[in-house]
């Protein structure tokens, strides 16, 4: 079973190979993997541009997504119970969330530009717009998917509105919260490496890296640093996942 | 009705009934007939439109600590350990780490739960739940336990084995018991008296005492000829009102 899982990957990495070395593609379009190797080392040893090396890139990067992903859930949380605990409020606040939640955060770059100028704070504010909707969506389902019984349960042990908040509502939207979690560090990875590319003050970040290997014409960094960004992407799941498994034994 | 007139509940559609003291009270009655309803307003769950409750002569409020309630579906926390669902009311309440822990120790041993205080409500058996969800009610040690066929989803040997837990673990207590429940047994096993109503709107038409000492002979004469009784009333009940 596990065996299995590599094959098809190696497969591909052979015939990929092969096609290359026999030259039936041109390595400035696709290079083979093993100048993606390469390339990698360069990024990691001599750096896009030279000097920035792909560990800061990556620091850079992380440290907007964490700032922006923060935000999102410090912000998402808290509402989306609310929401989902007061039949009111959702009715107030729903129609202001579709209407906006459809734009595409990428869409909101120029005006963040405008407003925050080019810099962390507009990269944090793309960020924070893509996590923050899966978040706050997922934390009001989960409130509503809590029977109702338990509510019931916990007034009749006397509990006040502020005890059924922190200690049925809460809790027992959890796994709900966690799903939006991992969805919206996902949209905001994606994100992150896009409103890279428009521009950062600091001269780093794994976007503004790969714009740079293209300036310069370097496919084999370009595909280093996009593989880079997926396997990051996949820790970061992965760890999620983990917390996720023993956060909600319960369930 | 003599004895300790300690508490009067007076209940629903001109329904005025008086419980002592301490006393096992079942409430039977045709199903759907809003015996849950009964319930959950003494709970304070519910608000009846006219009419209260009164407990020593006083309104109940919602919220109150003289009354507790067990739900027929456990209605455990499911993300809460055996020992955290116990221990979740006194937590609440505000009691310190070390008292809860003891008390809440004290009932899981009562209870017979030892070893499952830090399994979860999936991993435990339907009777498992069902003592788990009384455990967490009475420690709060209210005056009225109001229980809503508690027993109703356990398979009849489980149900028979937790009629006879609950009557051992009460015995100890002064607490008063308002069990409702659709199976006629099972409120002939259990009360000193049985309520019975009649289809919805539900009224009163008959309260049977059962005053035959514990522990009881399920298949006894006189458990048997309560039973006629009670199942007779229902009958007539069902048929006056499809006549």
């Amino acid at each position: 079973m596990k065996k299995e899982r590599f094959l098809l990957p190696l497969l591909l990495i052979v015939v990929w190979q092969g096609l290359c070395t026999i030259q039936v593609v041109p390595s400035y379009k696709l290079p083979s993997p093993w100048e993606i190797v390469l390339g990698f080392k360069d990024l990691l040893i001599v750096g896009v541009p030279p000097g920035h090396f792909l560990h800061n890139h990556l620091l850079y990067s992380l440290y907007r997504v964490v700032l922006g992903y923060a935000a999102a859930s410090l912000w998402a949380i808290p509402l989306g119970l609310l929401m989902g605990w007061s039949a009111r409020l959702l009715r107030v606040i729903r129609p202001l969330i579709e209407v906006v939640r459809p734009i595409p955060p990428l869409a909101w770059i120029p005006i963040a530009i405008l407003w925050f100028g080019i810099g962390i704070k507009s990269a944090a504010f793309i960020i924070f717009l893509g996590a923050f909707f899966p978040i706050l969506l997922n934390t009001i389902s989960g409130v509503l998917s809590i029977h109702p019984i338990l509510i019931e349960a916990a007034r009749t042990l006397h509990a006040k509105e502020k005890d059924i908040f922190l200690k049925v509502l809460l809790p027992g939207a959890v796994p709900s919260i966690f799903v939006g979690m991992r969805i919206g560090v996902g949209i905001g990875w994606m994100t992150l490496v896009a409103a890279e590319f428009t521009g950062v003050k600091e001269g780093y970040g794994l976007g503004y890296m790969i714009m740079t290997a293209r300036d310069i014409q370097r496919p084999d960094e370009i595909l280093a640093g996009m593989l880079v960004i997926g396997v990051i992407g996949l820790l970061i799941d992965i760890g999620l996942r983990a917390t996720e498994s023993r956060t909600i034994r319960w369930k | 009705m003599g004895g300790d007139p300690g508490k009067d509940v007076h209940v629903l559609d001109r329904i005025q009934h008086r419980i002592e003291n301490g006393r096992f009270v079942s409430i039977i009655g045709p199903s759907g007939c809003g015996k849950t309803t009964l319930l959950r307003i003494i709970a304070g769950l519910e608000k009846a439109s006219e009419g209260e409750v009164l407990l020593d002569g006083n309104e109940l409020i919602q919220g109150t600590e003289e009354v507790g309630l067990v739900f027929q579906e456990y209605a455990l926390f499911p993300w809460r350990t055996t020992f955290q669902n116990i221990e979740m009311g006194l937590e609440i309440k505000g009691v310190d780490k070390e008292k809860r822990r003891s008390t809440a120790m004290e009932y899981i041993r009562t209870f017979d739960l030892n070893g499952f205080e830090n399994r979860y409500p999936k991993e435990l058996s339907g009777g498992m739940k069902q003592r788990v969800a009384i455990a967490r009610t009475l420690i709060m040690n209210p005056r009225v336990v109001l229980m809503d066929e508690p027993f109703g989803s356990l398979d009849s040997q489980t149900r028979n084995a937790m009629q006879e837990f609950l009557l051992r673990i009460w015995q100890k207590r002064t607490d008063t018991i308002i069990f409702v429940t659709h199976n006629v047994d099972e409120a002939v096993f259990l009360s000193d008296e049985i309520v019975v109503l009649s289809k919805r709107p539900a009224k009163i038409i008959k309260i049977l005492k059962v005053e035959y000492p514990r522990p009881r002979d399920r298949t006894s004469e006189e458990c048997n000829h309560i039973r006629r009784d009670v199942l007779r009333i229902l009958e007539e009940e069902m048929k006056r009102k499809a006549g």
